[in-house]
């Protein structure tokens, strides 16, 4: 076949069936559209062998997009030819779509390993649609749930529908969608709101992130579904303005819908009226809690507040408001397109459909994935990421970001939902998931995520505040080699009194990351306290390097010393400054002969 | 106290003067915090009493949001921001190691700048660019995969650079 490179490639089904079906005269008429528009050589037509979808045929495959156009007719390809490939812009009435939303994204990437386990749901049209052009996600069936809602269903049916699927919240808690739809609904109230949580704190995850910067109206269509249904009016999204692109789509889409009549009033015909508008966070973790979050977009310090009331009741400016995680909303689409009850059917018992993990650490291919809920750690981490780099042994996998636990080795095999991550003493959390190896040392991993919780508690409440630090006192002495006996069990009353005193979600699982490591890897903090030794030589206060009677004074060393803490002369023996060497261990990585001791 | 330009004073009193008259005015003191910081590279402290006329909310008030957030700055800040991520990919490949370097090489703690006002070392949580940790950010620009040598190296590269403007 020639290969030319061409800005659309039409493949043409040439079986059996769709010749029989006028595929032939099909290939005619655009060969004779394409001379007439003079797009002989940007387009190009291959025909393909059966693609076996006969009821359909003939089947025209127009990529990129990969837009399946089916019972395509003479008569079809003038418009064909002039709206999509000349104004880029999919012929709607043509495309096959019985086939659910979250399919197509196999149909592109199945092949790849990486792809092969996952099932997109939520991130169904990354990496295929624009995500700055609105009517290529009109394309792909974009905003047809609104309409569908807007047209056929009442708000009760649009409730009923979101409980049916088992939607939980993907931002950490899991609380049931449905049921949190319905209580705000019930509020009788003349202003509501809808809240979008986009103020993606957690170390390591960038799920929501990369949602927003693929498919910005996914979000907002989600949005506009749940304003229907509880009777909002108005829709706000907390992002954090740590992500400009993701603002930039952001408004791009919010602008793109309001031209296309799909934000303010009459939408579609009917009488829905709604508006979103954009709120930038500033850099406080906490105000991912909801109650947080909320103070926050009154213009507050983000502090949160004891519930009940519960925002569905009593939230925004008093109001009652939705508060939903993006990937949730990202949901809505699909459960109302594809239908409840084919939602059920993914995921386990207690928690349906997918999750999006941010896999990072020390693993192959770091990365987003989505896979079915129920999917084990051994999958993602080894099947789609790769396992682990340079043959060094897996050692432990932080879920749930700096609220959750450290799973080590023998809970690869768990299939993964909010249930059993809670069980095995972590968390699903927002979706972050750190692969850990042979060379982190734990205890200052703990202590690492117990820097990010002081640092960030708000002050509100004493046990967060004061504890938190006292914790993480504690865990510096021990890294630094100061660790005193008893410091575990003070670790874990802390830890335990943290988590039952703490006003908001922040606090209550700020000490998980401590205690699970305890409970796993215990024997490496007894090392470190009694033996003052770190296994993972990651404690640089418990380590130095030396140089031994190996050394030939190649010199190698000190070249790559970055603060120059290594003297000696050519062809002797080198020595290092230990007053000024910061332990980076470049000099171990370098040298060639083992003159250099690390203990 | 400097004296704040002019034409960036009046852009900020349009923007202020706008969301004054929104529902809920109170409310968009972030928005007008970010603005200014937008503007100005911090949050001046005149320029809280003026938000505070403009918006109907005690200077205390503003001065207890505006230390709250991470993101704003409320001192001057050098020519170039560098941000060391510190999320917890980086960490585990050796952040703390490159935000030991740049402590060293720049002479200063992190949220500070140094003397010659070219650089402010910051430290980021999650930068986002996971997969090409350990990343700091200057400015806009990520640079990952980084390791002691190398973020010397590109220091120098900003020092180089500025030397040379000066030369101009």
């Amino acid at each position: 076949m020639d290969v030319k490179e061409t800005r659309y490639k039409l493949t043409l089904c040439d079986g059996t069936a769709c010749i029989h079906n006028h595929s032939k005269a099909v290939q005619q008429a655009l060969e004779t559209e394409l001379d007439k528009h003079g797009l002989k050589d940007s387009v190009s037509i291959h025909l393909s062998g059966c693609l076996g979808m006969c009821t359909k045929g003939p089947i025209l495959i127009v990529n990129p997009g990969y837009i399946m156009y089916g019972r395509v007719q003479v008569e079809d390809v003038p418009e064909i030819v002039e709206s999509h490939l000349v104004n880029n812009k999919a012929v709607t009435r043509l495309i096959i779509t019985e086939d659910h939303l979250y399919n197509r994204f196999f149909r592109i990437f199945g092949d790849v390993d990486f792809f092969g386990k996952q099932m997109r749901i939520a991130l169904r049209n990354c990496g295929i649609i624009d995500p700055e052009n609105i009517d290529n996600y009109l394309s792909l069936r974009g905003y047809e749930a609104l309409a569908k809602a807007l047209e056929t269903m009442t708000p009760g049916q649009v409730i009923e529908e979101v409980k049916k699927s088992g939607l939980r919240g993907r931002g950490g808690a899991g609380f049931p969608t449905g049921l949190k739809w319905e209580f705000t609904a019930n509020q009788d109230s003349d202003e509501k709101y809808v809240i979008c949580n986009a103020d993606e704190g957690d170390p390591g995850a960038f799920m929501d992130r990369s949602a927003i910067e693929g498919d910005p109206h996914t979000v907002l269509e989600g949005m506009m579904i749940g304003g229907y249904a509880i009777g909002a009016g108005k829709g706000i999204i907390y992002i954090r303005a740590e992500y400009p692109l993701a603002i930039k789509r952001l408004e791009k889409a919010i602008a793109s819908a309001r031209e296309h009549g799909l934000l303010g009033e009459n939408i579609l015909g009917s009488d829905f009226a709604f508006d979103i508008e954009i709120r930038l966070g500033a850099g406080a973790f906490v105000c991912g809690e909801e109650t947080a979050l909320i103070h926050s977009i009154e213009g507050h310090r983000g502090m949160p507040r004891p519930r009940p009331p519960y925002p569905s009741v009593k939230g925004l400016f008093g109001k009652p408001t939705l508060i939903n995680n993006v990937e949730t909303w990202a949901n809505i689409p699909v459960i109302l397109l594809d239908g409840a009850d084919w939602f059920n059917t993914v995921g386990t018992e207690t928690s349906k459909g997918t999750k999006v993990f941010a896999v990072a650490g020390r693993v192959q291919n770091t990365g987003l994935v989505e896979v079915p809920m129920g999917t084990t750690l051994r999958e993602i981490i080894y099947d789609i990421c790769g396992g682990i780099p340079n043959g060094k042994r897996f050692k432990a996998v932080q879920t749930g970001g700096p609220s959750g636990g450290c799973l080590p080795e023998h809970y690869l095999d768990t299939e993964i939902d909010y249930e059993s991550l809670a069980k095995a003493g972590s968390i699903m959390g927002s979706g972050g998931m750190i692969v850990i190896d042979e060379d982190s040392c734990m205890v200052s991993l703990a202590r690492f995520f117990l820097e990010f919780t002081q640092d960030e508690s708000c002050g509100k409440c004493t046990p967060c505040r004061e504890g938190t630090k006292r914790m993480y006192e504690i865990l510096t002495r021990i890294t630094e080699g100061q660790g005193q006996p008893g410091d575990i069990e003070k670790l874990q009353r802390l830890g335990e009194m943290i988590k039952h005193s703490s006003l908001c979600g922040l606090g209550q699982s700020a000490p998980n990351p401590v205690l699970s490591t305890i409970e796993n890897f215990r024997e490496e903090y007894e090392e470190h306290i009694q033996d003052k030794k770190c296994r993972a030589g990651q404690c640089t206060a418990l380590l130095s390097y030396t140089i031994n009677d190996k050394c030939v004074g190649c010199g190698a060393c000190k070249r790559v010393c970055p603060v120059n803490a290594i003297e000696g002369v050519r062809k002797e023996k080198h020595r290092i400054l230990q007053e000024v060497c910061i332990r980076c261990g470049q000099c171990y990585e370098v040298c060639k002969f083992d003159a250099i001791t690390k203990a | 106290m400097t004296e704040l330009a002019q034409d960036k004073m009046t852009t900020l009193r349009e923007f202020m003067a706008e969301v004054s008259n929104k529902d809920y005015a109170e409310s968009y003191l972030i928005a007008v915090l970010h603005k200014t910081q937008e503007l100005f590279g911090y949050v001046p402290r005149q320029v809280m009493d003026e938000a505070s006329e403009a918006l109907q909310i005690p200077t205390a008030h503003i001065w207890g949001v505006a230390t709250f957030y991470h993101y704003f700055n409320l001192e001057p800040i050098g020519r170039h921001t560098i941000s060391v991520c510190m999320g917890t990919a980086c960490y585990v490949k050796g952040a703390t190691q490159v935000l030991d370097v740049l402590k060293k090489e720049l002479g200063v703690e992190v949220g500070k700048t140094t003397e010659d006002r070219l650089f402010t070392l910051q430290e980021a949580r999650c930068l986002g660019a996971c997969g090409i940790a350990p990343v700091i950010m200057i400015d806009d620009k990520i640079y990952g995969e980084l390791d002691a040598k190398k973020t010397v190296e590109i220091i120098n590269q900003y020092r180089k650079a500025a030397a040379e403007s000066r030369k101009v």
